[in-house]
């Protein structure tokens, strides 16, 4: 296999944009071009999970190529629930490193907000299974909530530490011009005070308002090249070095112990084993943290903290940004914003922005190596990656 | 024989208890403090709303256009019985609500201006107001429309406020919804909040002066940065989904 490298990045801001999904991926497509300082690819991946039945717009690769004048080049829309944007990248991995093509971009898009939030709730638990679970009214905060609940049970996790999660990642945001959420919370606002409970309202009993992503528009685009390609560029050398997936069952409760992601687990193995590197190893990492529990359960699973720990490592400090191992720094996807489709993309921009070197005020210094978890469904449908400075 | 003008062209004003000031926890951590104003303070809070008339987004424009001629309005005795509370952080103004007593029974809510989006700044305001009419002025409705999308989902939504269409609210133009006080203690529970007495330093400190916020709204910087559509399906949905729920037309 060759190497593959990610030469160019663009993003839109995620919130709620007023423009039809082609053109928001067309906007994070060309500011990619822009930033590789090239005109043409071999192929187009666009990421996406609602076009079809959100924006009445089916074939959007399709769509996106055009608006980017990038015909003749070849063009499909990848479809993996919310592990749609990792599953793409995962195709132009493979694209470049098997020769078929030298240069592939790589756009993850979705316009959530064109529907209300009624209809954007009920299409994502279209992810759930559809006889076991959404015919009796599950969505997917309802699922995080009966998950949460186990895991507090099992380890000790509490709505402290969830809370914690949010804190952190809000904060994290603040120096994200392109995240959703503007907005530092506190502990004493959110759990502590009489009025945290308006502030706060439960959602999915035991989770709360804070502990849930938005519903968020936008778009993230990575173009990857083959090492030639990449060097000829004089931008910071960074590979990526190691794609992981795997499955699980569709119906969380015929898991033999639901409160394991073992999807999670094996997808992340993968992806170190192909990059040749451990967890142990990693020092910048986007989890996917649609709902605080997961980024404490997901730096578990992956093997960042023993099981059952994360919460404890949070508690120290080391997931935060200035810590031992900061964990989104973005803002995950609790502040940053999960438009669902974009978000495996947006989580690699983070990644290759900050082994570039170039996050700014969120920097995570001398990040070399670094890691994205992106989580399909309800775990059932994982993608991990892992990025390595090369220079 | 000379006419006091002034006498006939002001109303005259029912004597009105005041709205006794209070504080909460902001999800940010900070404090707020929600106090009447008198009408010696109108002249600092006007150039801050005057700003929000240029920001066209979120109905702000034409809300801040109708807050500043119902604050010259309360300034110059021009609207009778009409009240105004404010909302400060660090002294900062966050928020300014309005209305007036109709009668004994019925209040006419005007307008909720929030100066810091997010954080339910906006939402803590309005509920102040609510509890005026309801607690302190002892009525049994309040009259209520909304401009924005927003608004929508935070008072008609979010109160299940009842349609009252054949009552033409004062803004103009438009048919009213109603808080009753049914519905306004099945919502103190959830969404009214703060505490009093005002610790003495916080109250010191929204009294000594109307700051300038340090965070206003305003237009959107990036190209494809967030605007909101003037068409949000989102509010009448929700509407109609818990109506359904509950029987109602």
């Amino acid at each position: 296999m060759r190497e593959v490298y990610a030469i160019g990045l663009g993003i839109t801001s995620f919130t709620r944009l007023e423009y039809p999904v082609a053109e928001i991926a067309a906007y994070a497509g060309m500011m990619a071009l822009r930033d590789a300082g090239i005109r043409e690819v071999d192929h187009l991946y666009v990421a996406n999970m609602g076009a079809c039945r959100l924006n009445h717009q089916s074939g959007l690769a399709s769509a996106v190529v055009d608006s980017l004048s990038l015909t003749p080049a070849g063009a499909e829309t990848i479809e993996n629930g919310p592990a749609s944007g990792a599953s793409a990248l995962k195709q132009g991995f493979m694209a470049v490193a098997s020769g078929l093509h030298d240069v592939v971009m790589v756009i993850g898009a979705e316009r959530m907000r064109e529907v209300n939030n009624l209809e954007a709730t009920d299409f994502v638990a279209t992810l759930t299974h559809p006889l076991s679970e959404h015919i009796y009214g599950v969505t997917l905060p309802a699922m995080a909530g009966l998950f949460t609940r186990l895991y507090m049970e099992k380890y000790g996790v509490t709505e402290r530490h969830l809370a914690m999660v949010a804190v952190k990642n809000h904060a994290h945001a603040m120096d994200n011009f392109f995240a959703h959420l503007h907005e530092p919370i506190t502990l004493a606002g959110i759990l502590d005070s009489p009025e945290a409970l308006t502030n706060n309202p439960y959602i999915a009993d035991p989770l709360r308002f804070y502990d849930a992503c938005p519903v968020s528009d936008g778009g993230a685009c990575i173009i990857l090249a083959s090492q030639e390609v990449a060097r000829k560029q004089g931008k910071p050398l960074v590979r990526l070095a190691g794609v992981g997936q795997a499955t699980d069952t569709h119906a969380v409760h015929e898991r033999e112990e639901p409160t394991d992601l073992l999807a999670v687990r094996r997808a992340a193995e993968q992806a170190f084993r192909m990059a040749g590197v451990t967890p142990q190893d990693v020092h910048v990492a986007e989890l996917h943290d649609a709902f605080t529990i997961l980024e404490i359960v997901e730096s578990e699973e992956v093997g960042f903290f023993p099981k059952g720990q994360g919460h404890l490592a949070l508690e120290r400090g080391e997931t935060r940004l200035g810590g031992r191992l900061p964990i989104n720094p973005s803002g995950g996807l609790k502040a940053k914003g999960h438009p669902v489709g974009a978000t495996g993309v947006g989580q690699a921009h983070e990644i290759v922005l900050q082994l570039r070197g170039e996050a700014g005020n969120r920097q995570v210094k001398d990040a070399r190596v670094g890691f994205t978890c992106n989580f399909g469904g309800f775990g059932n449908n994982v993608v991990c990656l892992t990025f390595v400075r090369e220079d | 024989m000379a006419v006091d003008l002034e006498r006939i062209l002001r109303p005259v004003d029912t004597p009105m208890p005041s709205f006794p000031p209070k504080f909460m926890t902001l999800a940010g951590g900070e404090e707020m403090v929600i106090r009447q104003v008198e009408r010696e303070e109108i002249p600092d809070i006007l150039p801050h709303v005057e700003k929000l008339v240029h920001v066209e987004r979120d109905f702000y424009d034409i809300v801040a256009a109708r807050v500043y001629a119902e604050l010259l309005g309360y300034h110059c005795h021009r609207v009778q019985d009409e009240y105004v509370l404010v909302a400060q952080i660090d002294g900062e103004l966050a928020a300014v609500v309005n209305g007036r007593r109709m009668n004994a029974d019925q209040g006419m809510s005007y307008h909720t201006l929030s100066l810091r989006r997010g954080l339910r700044v906006g939402a803590h305001a309005f509920a102040a107001k609510m509890e005026y009419h309801m607690d302190i002025l002892g009525q049994k409705e309040v009259f209520i429309v909304a401009e924005s999308p927003i608004g929508f989902r935070r008072w008609m939504i979010e109160y299940k406020l009842e349609k009252r269409f054949e009552v033409a609210h004062e803004l103009g133009g438009c048919p009213s919804w109603s808080l009753t006080r049914g519905l306004f203690e099945a919502a103190r529970h959830d969404l009214v909040v703060g505490r009093r007495p005002v610790p003495e330093h916080l109250l010191a400190k929204a009294k000594a002066a109307i700051l300038k916020p340090s965070d206003p709204p305003r237009p959107p910087e990036d190209l494809l940065a967030a605007t909101r559509s003037q068409n949000d399906p989102t509010g009448t949905a929700l509407m109609l989904h818990a109506w359904a729920l509950e029987g109602r037309k």
